[in-house]
């Protein structure tokens, strides 16, 4: 049985306080749940895509990483850990390295580095079949460097590459769903999940991504305060609006059986999400109904989809 | 990938390239020329040129001590030309599989990370206060470099006779004129100061193997007694200013205080053929400075169509 307390007192956070970054945002909780499922015992290699993450969590001479962590460049953090991890085998069949000892390999990269400038690499590794997990942190955009659309951002959100006003309604695409793209790529196990309540989808979710053999790969909504214009203690209830809205579902992908972990017993509207969030306000001026009419259609028709891929499961 | 070779020797990491030189596009080229060589040029790698097969074999053979040198600790690019040799069978003299690896040895790195008992984190965000040091600690290898180089030489001569400097001279000693140059071309250059020594030219060659660090004293040594000499550069760098390796030598000549009149020829672009027609096209003009005293462009093309 999951105890938020045990874990918390038994495993001490391995991503520890101190780093630089800003209060409110969705992605230290991540790090920090993500490394408490690892066994105590064992030995962990991190890698990092450059980002908000990276940058804040390891600028020289100080790491607020306490395992062993590496970060080359934005778009290569699955092919640096899938070297690393191929080398680790390497070693170890050489005799080079302790035959008992158990090492995992963990990447961490934002939305830039994963959906957009790391697919490429993300894509090989996975297919390639390291045994290894990549967790991508989704805040939708380029934060790091101020706010610039990426395909894991919304349609109609405002951003500084996609800004609202006369000209166009924000961001003018739909958001790329890299989930199923992963998903595509047939791996023993894909999910996607969120920190919210007492972390235990989250750490459930990463415990059995480190400890499936394989490349297995996790999708964690990440608010940002900074881009997303919200309160900074108000991102527990964006996480969970997230998931009420169906904004961002809850499943996982067991060798290819679809599972959604969470269907709220009251499926909440999509302004409940959007209210509270500066990057949509330009949706509630009179005349841009049409706007979260369309936005409403989407996460409908996504999760439709979504109960539709469950459903096939089950009927085999 | 250019910036990952900037990373892979910031991280100090010994990895030995083979580069088998080939132009960089646009548009599309495969073939070779030393344009891909020349973007790496200021990237910290160690960099050897070879000229033939048994060059490069040698110089492969010596990578490795080389770059796991503590003092160095970065990493090696063997260049080679494309095609030109990279595709081409020579004869070639090998060594016995266990005297190779008695030569290389193996590497055991201080620090790593799978290392479970030393945690580390490699790739910080190295802001104003920190990247200035460490990129001149980075520079410091370089410099070191140039005596394991030299040092790794001498065991590579002791076990196989075989000699090697930082640079080969050629009849240059008691040269008039000369041109330097990287690679394959050398041994068409060679052919051709074979052929105008026959009819009496004093012309003379020099050969760059140590591209990085490069060794500008002993250029400027070596080339101080010459009346005109020729850099070919088999890469465009597109300045108004001359090739690189060309610039490399203009300056190590004016540091060492060796006044020479001295020329820029861009060649073999794209995997253009380089005759001994386009050689000797060169020593001709190198004659006529000598005789005129004059230069009418320094900056100048051989086998380029007009």
């Amino acid at each position: 049985m999951y105890n938020v307390k045990e874990i918390v007192a038994n495993r001490p956070s391995r991503f520890t306080s101190g780093h630089r970054m800003c209060a409110g945002c969705g992605a230290p909780p991540v790090a920090r749940m993500v490394l408490r499922a690892l066994k105590p015992e064992d030995h962990a290699v991190i890698a990092n895509a450059t980002g908000c993450m990276e940058v804040s969590t390891f600028m020289y001479p100080y790491t607020a990483w306490t395992d062993s962590y590496i970060h080359t460049a934005f778009e290569n953090a699955a092919s640096t850990l899938s070297g690393t991890e191929a080398a680790y085998r390497s070693m170890k069949k050489q005799g080079k390295l302790p035959a008992n000892g158990d090492t995992k390999f963990i990447a961490f990269g934002g939305d830039g580095g994963t959906y957009d400038i790391g697919i490429q690499a993300l894509s090989g590794s996975m297919e390639r079949g390291h045994d290894m997990v990549y967790v991508c942190y989704d805040n939708g955009a380029y934060m790091n460097t101020g706010i610039q659309r990426s395909s894991a951002t919304p349609r109609f959100a405002d951003t500084t590459t996609s800004p609202a006003g006369k000209v166009i309604p924000g961001k003018m695409q739909s958001r790329k769903d890299l989930t199923e793209i992963m998903a595509s790529h047939h791996l023993p196990y894909v999910a996607q999940t969120i920190a919210f309540a007492n972390f235990k989808d989250l750490y459930e979710k990463s415990e059995k991504a480190i400890y499936t053999e394989g490349a297995c790969f996790l999708n964690v909504l990440a608010p940002c305060p900074r881009g997303w214009g919200y309160p900074t203690d108000m991102l527990m209830q964006i996480n969970k609006l997230a998931i009420d809205t169906c904004y961002w579902p809850l499943y996982e992908i067991i060798d290819g059986k679809y599972v959604i972990n969470y269907k709220p017993a009251k499926k909440l509207p999509i302004e409940e999400f959007l209210r509270p969030q500066k990057r949509f306000s330009h949706m509630f001026k009179e005349g841009n109904e049409w706007m979260i009419e369309e936005f409403q259609k989407e996460v409908d028709k996504r999760w439709e989809e979504l109960l539709a891929l469950e459903g096939m499961g089950k009927e085999k | 990938m250019w910036e990952m070779i900037y990373i892979a020797s910031s991280l100090r990491l010994p990895i030995v390239m083979s580069l088998v030189n080939r132009a960089v596009s646009g548009p599309l080229n495969i073939h070779c020329d030393h344009s891909d060589a020349m973007g790496a040029r200021d990237s910290g790698w160690v960099m050897l040129f070879s000229e033939n097969n048994q060059e490069a074999y040698d110089n492969l053979i010596m990578a490795h001590r080389i770059a796991e040198h503590k003092d160095v600790l970065l990493p090696l690019m063997v260049c080679q030309d494309g095609f030109i040799t990279s595709h081409s069978i020579e004869n070639i003299e090998l060594i016995e599989d266990d005297k190779v690896k008695e030569f290389v040895g193996t590497y055991h790195p201080e620090h790593y990370l799978l290392n479970e008992k030393e945690q580390m984190a490699i790739g910080p965000l190295d802001v104003q206060s920190y990247l200035f040091e460490h990129k001149y600690q980075q520079a410091e290898a370089m410099r070191n470099a140039k005596k394991v180089i030299a040092d790794v030489a001498k065991d590579f001569e002791k076990m196989t006779g075989r000699k090697y400097s930082f640079f080969e001279e050629y009849m240059l000693e008691d040269a008039d004129i000369a041109i330097v140059c990287m690679n394959s071309t050398a041994g068409t250059a060679k052919t051709v100061v074979d052929e105008l020594r026959a009819n009496g030219v004093k012309a003379g060659l020099l050969k760059v193997r140590m591209f990085r660090p490069f060794p500008t004293e002993e250029i400027a040594k070596a080339l101080g007694h010459l009346k005109a000499v020729a850099v070919m550069d088999r890469s465009d760098s597109l300045n108004g200013a001359g090739g690189a390796l060309f610039e490399d030598v203009v300056s190590s000549m004016y540091v060492g205080q060796k006044q020479v009149p001295t020329v820029s020829y861009i060649y073999g672009i794209g995997g253009r053929d380089t005759t001994s027609k386009d050689i000797h096209e060169v020593y001709s003009y190198l004659q006529e400075v000598v005789d005129s005293g004059k230069i009418d462009n320094p900056y100048r093309y051989v086998g380029l169509r007009k």
